[in-house]
């Protein structure tokens, strides 16, 4: 029969499943191919902290969300408008996202009586009639997507349990062919993936084409759907997550800034990948230390750091509490390191495969005494690739530990990355001493040349780095307060006052070498302000755009840098009536704003482990619009879980 | 005791200098503060006699230090030096001595800052077998902080925190430098500035990790504690001595020169003391691969109030470092790469792109 080809701007897929049914993979995989096609994309990908959670049950289920279209978007979107699910649990626990009218694609395969009892479901709801019922509720399908998948591959003579662990593919065959997705992308992956396994590899091919082909021949689907390629800015693009940008801007630093990379480091959830990925690059000079424990990575780091390398230690904000008073002597040695912290749910272990950005107190404020620490944060998972050549930057120049707040969604998403032309990087130079660098007269008049590391520069305050093996400029430094200058132990009351505000002067500095903020207020007419920092970027963009179409007036500034603000900050923050700070915490930007710039923020706060929702985030906005403007057209205030904080 | 010409296997990629140098040219403007009588002292006078003879290029050496009396140590040599905190210098260090082949990475470490707060970090390194000489200086006391029991006091120490005695079970540092398969251990003592000497100069000869355990008195908390290896009338029941190569004897002098007392196998399996003469004496092999017998030797040591110890060095073996394998796969890796900017490009395009006009 002739199928229909019906036009959409934009999808929200969510597959779902056990820990053990691939989804991660098949998510990816689809990703690919909408890349491939040339659509704009965001990805959120959604994982339980154990390995292999019991199977069959909610806390095992795994889900990966992709979000594409024709034009240019900002999230992973808020609520799918398809959802396959691959057992009892993954639809029982992703069924409260799916609005009603939507469509949901269920493997029936293992909706047994016991899966169904594991899943907490008392009667088959695929089975259910009538009012409130998924048939009734849902545009459903019901597949035995494992069933079909066996009788696929039962050629290449697999046992049951591995022939059935290839009907991921299969559904991503039967949702490649609903979406027009390119094929080459996948079969040459798993052509590449499982070369070594011919079975296997076979196997995955031929359960996706049949997949494709049962889309293309059943009655079960007569509409297929085309999302056009995005109108993108000129470019080449591709799929990138935020730890490998993050880790590609890592090597990048490295080669822009001349240095040797030191990784040194101690693995945890959502900061491990970046390990792994600067493992791979030795060739870029790069050496990574797995050490004993997070004290040990950031302190093996610092240690590369003082003998001329670029020290880095990746880690999350357990580990960070660990780093704090390594972070201290690097602030007191003044040596350039960096520290990233992907954030995860907290506190302590928390919620670790989840995100959240309640790190940035920590990070702005977490060690002993005046301990002051630059802080940048990328918007969304490609920027993580330029947020960590400008921490470089401000680093070497400056000589200092910075940090670098990604967060679990940023990790994980993806999104098309522009590539940037490598001609095109700042270039950074680490400016290493290399002469003595102040003549000292003794009481008989008599001149010598000396070394003093803590000479600096007029502009930046940094002081010289000058590294062991350099013949005539031997010194120590350490946790001790130096003296002004030589460096030396000093306890001088007067010098301590005046060293704090010197190292504090010396991150101030950093604003004047930070770009004007840009401010994204398209009428130009907005009295209220949305200010944001952070992977919290998409949805505030997404809900800026919402609120916008509905014919308000919104503006959108988005923060790089936490600390140093940039100088511009206060005054734009005083043209507006009303500012709101959306976060995922509880008002930590604010509590810091409110603080430097006394302008009393809006709090939009949410802190349960996911990303913030756009039509949330935009009916607060609304609120706080009319409120401000007066509008008597004020509709009701954000949900119970959202606490708006005026 | 072990002498090796130079270039020392432990030192051999560090640039050295022809010329002739000498003590002063290490010793660092900085007034020197430890209290008088201070054991640091004569190690500090015995260090900065002996570098110059290593004939390495001042500016290539590296001391690294961490929280304590004896953390001080990095201020007072005219070297590149980092005060770092507390117990943390062996991680440190681990990153410099990895990231640079070219210089001479040491650490001065106390018994509280090494064994109590850096315990994780001084096993790693050791395991690691990381290029780098530990000064261990134990005076079995915590100074800086005014006289605590620290992790090596005796049971039953009175102290301020511990006014009707310690009830804590301390660390043998040799032990645990065996035990955390340590390359090289030897333990001296910081009045015997012969004997420290040549152990610190073997230790630097040594590739990877060199522990040093250096009985140190504290004269304000602690004074007294190594009398029994000090004093000429208990020193000779009270040192064990260990020699490379040579039998294992100690005690008052007998009629063929050596000690009248001698250390041979048990039957349980240990180490015990026989007469001097008895056949059954061990010849010490500190190059033995296997760890059982040095660490059996170890535990010759006085666990409470020390009346006997082996002094010297009780293992010296060769195992591949981290440090060097760690470069050896970057070295590998980037040999022959040149075009850095061509191959990030390369790296961040990755194989999966598509272009839009």
């Amino acid at each position: 029969m002739a199928k229909q080809v019906q036009q959409l701007d934009r999808v929200i897929i969510r597959f779902a499943g056990d820990s053990g049914d691939g989804m991660q993979l098949t998510g990816d995989r689809f990703t690919q191919e909408s890349a491939a096609f040339g659509n704009d994309l965001a990805t959120f990908p959604n994982f339980p902290a154990e390995i292999r959670a019991p199977q069959g049950t909610l806390p095992g289920v795994s889900s990966f969300q992709v979000h594409f279209a024709d034009h240019d978007i900002l999230t992973a979107g808020d609520a799918p408008d398809v959802l396959v699910a691959m057992n009892p649990a993954a639809l029982k626990a992703n069924l409260h996202d799916m609005k009603p009218g939507t469509a949901i694609i269920v493997d029936s395969h293992d909706f047994s009586n016991r899966n169904l009892i594991k899943a907490g479901y008392e009667g088959n709801p695929l089975e259910e009639e009538g009012a409130g019922s998924l048939a009734e509720d849902y545009n459903l399908s019901v597949l035995d997507l494992t069933g079909m998948t066996v009788e696929a591959v039962k050629e290449f003579g697999l046992s049951r349990k591995d022939a059935a662990r290839a009907k991921n593919m299969f559904a991503l065959g039967l949702l490649s062919w609903m979406y027009g997705r390119p094929t080459e992308t996948t079969i040459d992956f798993l052509s590449a993936r499982f070369a070594k396994v011919p079975d296997i590899r076979d196997a995955n091919i031929t359960a996706f084409k049949a997949g494709w082909n049962f889309g293309e021949t059943t009655e079960a689907f007569v509409v297929s759907y085309e999302i056009k390629p995005a109108k993108m800015e000129p470019g080449t693009y591709r799929n990138i997550s935020g730890n490998l940008a993050l880790a590609y801007g890592l090597v990048a630093s490295g080669v822009q800034s001349g240095l040797p990379v030191f990784l040194g480091t101690y693995p945890i959830t959502p900061a491990t990948d970046i390990l792994h990925e600067l493992s791979k690059h030795k060739r870029f000079g790069i050496t990574t230390f797995q050490a004993e424990d997070e004290i040990a990575g950031i302190g093996a780091a610092l240690g590369a750091s003082f003998a001329g390398s670029l020290g880095i230690t990746t880690t999350s904000g357990p580990g960070i509490a660990l780093k704090s008073e390594t972070i201290g002597l690097a602030v007191m040695t003044e040596l350039p390191l960096l520290i990233i912290d992907v954030q995860r749910g907290g506190p302590s272990t928390g919620l670790p495969t989840k995100t959240e950005q309640a790190d940035l107190l920590q990070a702005m404020f977490g060690r002993n005494g005046e301990s002051p620490v630059p802080i940048v944060a990328p918007q969304s998972p490609g920027d993580c690739f330029a947020a960590a050549i400008e921490a470089t930057r401000i680093a070497v120049t400056y000589r200092t530990p910075v940090m670098l707040l990604s967060d679990g969604y940023l990790a994980n998403g993806s999104e098309p990355w522009s590539i940037p032309d490598v001609e095109s990087l700042p270039k950074i130079d680490p400016d290493f001493a290399s002469a003595t660098n102040k003549t000292v007269t003794d009481k008989k008049g008599e001149t010598t040349e000396e070394y003093w590391p803590y000479l600096r520069d007029e502009e930046t305050l940094a002081r010289p780095w000058a590294i062991p093996g350099t013949p005539g400029l031997e010194h120590r430094i350490g946790g001790l307060e130096k003296g002004d200058g030589h460096g030396n132990i000093s306890y001088d009351p007067a010098n301590h006052d005046f060293m704090v505000r010197t190292r504090q002067a010396k991150v101030d500095r950093i604003a004047d070498s930070l770009p004007p903020l840009e401010v994204e207020d398209p009428s130009g007419k907005a009295k209220v302000l949305v200010l944001g920092w952070g992977s919290t970027y998409g949805p505030i963009g997404a809900a800026a755009r919402r609120v916008r179409k509905a014919g308000l007036d919104v503006a959108q500034v988005h923060l790089r840098h936490l600390n140093p603000f940039p100088k511009d900050l206060g005054e734009i923050l005083k043209r507006y009536d009303a500012v709101m700070i959306p976060e995922m915490n509880l008002g930590q930007l604010s509590l810091l704003i409110r603080a430097k710039f006394l302008v009393d923020v809006v709090g939009y706060n949410q802190v349960n482990g996911m990303p913030l929702k756009a039509a949330e985030l935009a009916e607060a906005i609304t609120d706080l619009i009319t409120a401000t403007t007066g509008d008597v057209n004020a509709s009701d205030a954000g949900t119970g879980t959202k606490e708006t904080v005026k | 005791m072990t002498t090796q010409e130079l270039p020392f296997p432990g030192l051999a990629g560090v640039p050295t200098k022809d010329e002739p140098q000498n003590r002063k040219e290490y010793t660092a403007d900085q007034e020197v503060r430890w209290c008088p009588g201070c054991g640091d002292y004569a190690i500090l006078a015995a260090v900065q006699g002996f570098l110059p003879d290593l004939g390495l290029r001042r500016e290539n050496i590296v001391f690294i230090s961490g929280i304590g009396c004896s953390s001080r140590f990095p201020y007072y040599l005219d070297t590149y030096g980092m005060h770092s905190i507390h117990g943390r210098a062996p991680a440190i260090a681990t990153g410099i001595a990895t990231a640079r082949e070219d210089l001479s990475v040491w650490v001065v470490t106390g018994d509280g800052d090494a064994l109590s707060i850096g315990g994780n970090h001084l096993i790693h390194a050791m395991r690691r077998n990381v290029n780098m000489t530990i000064l261990l200086f134990n005076n079995r006391i915590y100074g800086l902080t005014k006289g605590q029991y620290s992790p090596t006091s005796e049971p039953g120490k009175i102290t301020k925190s511990t006014p009707v005695g310690s009830v804590d079970h301390p660390f043998n540092p040799v032990s645990l430098a065996l035990g955390a398969e340590a390359s090289f251990v030897a333990r001296t003592i910081d009045s015997d500035r012969k004997h420290l000497t040549a152990v610190l100069s073997a230790a630097a000869a040594h590739r990877g990790t060199s522990l040093v355990e250096i009985y140190q008195n504290c004269p304000i908390f602690n004074d007294g504690a190594f009398d029994a290896v000090k004093e000429n009338d208990t020193k000779a029941d009270a040192i064990i001595p260990l020699e490379h190569g040579e039998p294992i004897r100690f005690g008052v002098l007998g009629e063929d020169g050596l000690g009248t007392k001698g250390i041979a196998r048990s039957a349980s399996g240990g180490v015990e003391v026989v007469a001097g003469d008895d056949p059954n004496v061990l010849v010490h092999d500190a190059h033995n691969p296997d760890p059982t017998i040095a660490f059996a030797l170890s535990r010759l040591t006085d666990a409470g109030v020390l009346h006997q110890a082996p002094i010297g060095i009780f293992r010296s073996v060769v195992r591949p470092t981290y440090d060097d394998g760690a470069r050896q796969q970057v070295a590998t890796a980037t040999a022959g790469q040149e075009d850095q900017a061509a191959a990030l490009a390369g790296l961040i395009n990755g194989k999966d792109t598509w272009t839009v006009l």
